[in-house]
């Protein structure tokens, strides 16, 4: 209200040194913005396409890009079901339901973002892995996880576990338990109250996440870089393909493979933001 | 607050019970391996790995750049920060939609595109390639959106009234930013800055194209980790990775103290 009153004073726009370094302001950011973030992707695309469609076609049809493409689908499939059962699950637990450990799974569920994802991968080499504690009694069963699928969907799973949960702790705690808990009186059982209260209370929130999971499951590269063995044409996930054709001095194969991860990355971003408006319209 | 019917409690129970299962399969335990295998020959042989003049460089290093960038990412974060919520321009909508794209980029892609611009052979004819800039470049990249996204819900808060009474009295407007803006947006930058500083800790992706990796000079802590589980040397990439590990940790659970103190004092 105050502001409301106040925003008409003439000193604004009137007083032209303030002008100016409102004008300084601005171009300070974005210059940092545009030489940090824009010049750098319009000068992918462009060097990617420079030589028009037909090279990046063959580059993007190679066997190995594309086996190395619905690997990272075949991940993504996996480990975003699995994250946002359990994120759900976890959001629940935290702001649902008091037991002993609370403040522990709290700090467990924020470890993933404190964690370097190249120690990610070495923590599950030194249990899963030939040496590891479980190494021998994996191996003579005949079950490879290390330098195979079930590796790197444990990878992924780790770096991406927070987003469901960290997205719909905030929604649960706003909308209370009153719809519940009527919903309790009234004779529903505990998954009648969450199929029809609380599930569609939190569904953007929770569809947030599912797409922030989704963008770090497509490009997680240390953690799964370790795991994976980076065997082509067999563990090469997209982000890795990526490093594979750089280091072959392929700049063709690299910008092909790095623009489709990019156009999968603003792909996310208007979901996003899509979303975001969503959520704020809802609440 | 009454507890809902008694079969929830079961539910409940067997809900937590399978969330222990996932989180020990996926995290607890292989973290564990780590810190038991790290000090496996005893603290002695922790203390050599991690002074190994290698290892020293590489942490060193690392440290280093992390708060270059943290000190950046406190300028430039709270300025976009601003410009996004005070100021007007045609754009305005599409720049705060662009600011969280290196959270949406994979890594390995960050490091190709500013290689694509700043690297050997670009329009711009400048090559921070294998040199310590090129660190301090992609870490800039990937930690950009930590600082602007936790001061500008702040900043959008902040009641005016404060700034207006103070332009009235005849402070400029850089004295009204240092006296009242600041202050109150401080919280925000250092938590944003903690955030950005665990991350540019451990960052792997965007780093490992653009600096060559050369030891001694270009090698960072989470390359020298990578480097030595190559090359078979577990006892030094465990050492490594829990100092990188405490590090990170160190800075967020003080970040949380002192965030949870400052709602206390809210209250």
């Amino acid at each position: 209200m105050a502001a409301d009153l106040a925003s008409p004073t003439p000193a604004r726009s009137a007083d032209p040194s303030r002008r100016a370094a409102r004008l300084g302001v601005r171009m300070i950011g974005l210059g940092y913005l545009g030489l940090l973030l824009l010049l750098p992707l319009v000068m992918i695309f462009y060097r990617t396409f420079e030589h028009g469609l037909g090279p990046v076609w063959t580059a993007v049809t190679q066997p190995n890009a594309v086996h190395a493409f619905w690997l990272s689908i075949e991940l993504v499939a996996i480990v975003v079901p699995l994250n946002t059962v359990f994120g759900i699950a976890i959001a629940i637990a935290l702001e649902r339901q008091r037991f002993r450990g609370r403040a522990l799974l709290a700090a467990v569920l924020d470890l993933p973002f404190a964690i370097s994802p190249v120690v990610v991968g070495l923590a599950l080499l030194l249990v899963y892995g030939d040496n590891g504690w479980f190494g021998t009694w994996l191996s003579t069963h005949g079950i490879a996880v290390i330098f195979s699928v079930p590796g790197m969907v444990l990878a992924t799973a780790f770096v991406s576990l927070p987003f469901v949960a960290r997205e719909t702790i905030p929604v649960l705690r706003e909308i209370g338990t009153s719809a519940e808990q009527a919903a309790a009186t009234l004779g529903a059982n505990g998954w009648q109250t969450f199929w029809r209260i609380t599930l569609p209370a939190i569904r953007w929130a929770v569809v947030y996440g599912v797409v922030l999971t989704t963008a770090r499951a497509l490009g997680e590269f240390g953690a799964v870089s370790i795991v994976s063995g980076r065997i082509e044409g067999a563990t090469q996930t997209l982000p890795l393909y990526v490093q594979d054709r750089f280091e072959n001095f392929d700049t063709t194969g690299t910008y092909a493979a790095a623009v489709v991860l990019a156009l999968l990355a603003l792909a996310t971003l208007v979901l996003m933001n899509v979303l975001t408006r969503r959520t704020r319209r809802a609440g | 607050m009454t507890r809902p019917a008694a079969p929830r409690i079961g539910a409940a129970g067997l809900g937590r019970g399978m969330i222990t299962i996932y989180l020990s399969i996926v995290v607890l335990l292989p973290l564990a391996a780590v810190v038991a295998r790290s000090t496996d020959g005893g603290l002695g042989a922790f203390w050599r790995e991690v002074t190994a003049p290698e290892a020293l460089a590489a942490i060193r290093l690392t440290v280093v750049v992390s708060l270059i960038v943290v000190a950046i990412n406190a300028c430039f974060g709270t300025v976009i920060a601003w410009i996004l919520v005070r100021d007007d321009f045609p754009g305005r909508k599409l720049v705060n939609a662009v600011i969280d794209l290196p959270f949406a980029l994979p890594t390995i892609v960050a490091g190709v595109v500013l290689l694509a611009l700043y690297g050997k052979g670009g329009p711009v004819g400048i090559d921070v390639s294998f040199t310590r800039a090129s660190i301090v470049l992609a870490l800039l990249f990937v930690t950009l959106p930590f600082v602007v996204r936790s001061v500008q819900p702040v900043l959008l808060e902040l009641d005016r009234s404060m700034e207006e009474a103070a332009a009235s009295l005849g402070a400029g407007s850089f004295t009204v930013f240092r006296r009242i803006v600041l202050p109150n947006l401080a919280p925000a930058i250092i938590s944003g800055a903690a955030l950005s500083f665990a991350r540019a800790i451990g960052e792997f992706g965007s780093v490992v194209l653009i600096s060559g990796n050369l030891p001694f000079k270009t090698e960072v802590g989470p390359v020298y980790v990578f480097n030595q589980i190559e090359n078979d040397n577990v006892p030094a990439a465990a050492a490594v990775s829990i100092v990188l590990l405490a590090a990170a940790l160190v800075v967020v659970g003080l970040l949380n103290v002192l965030s949870r103190r400052r709602f206390a004092h809210g209250r």
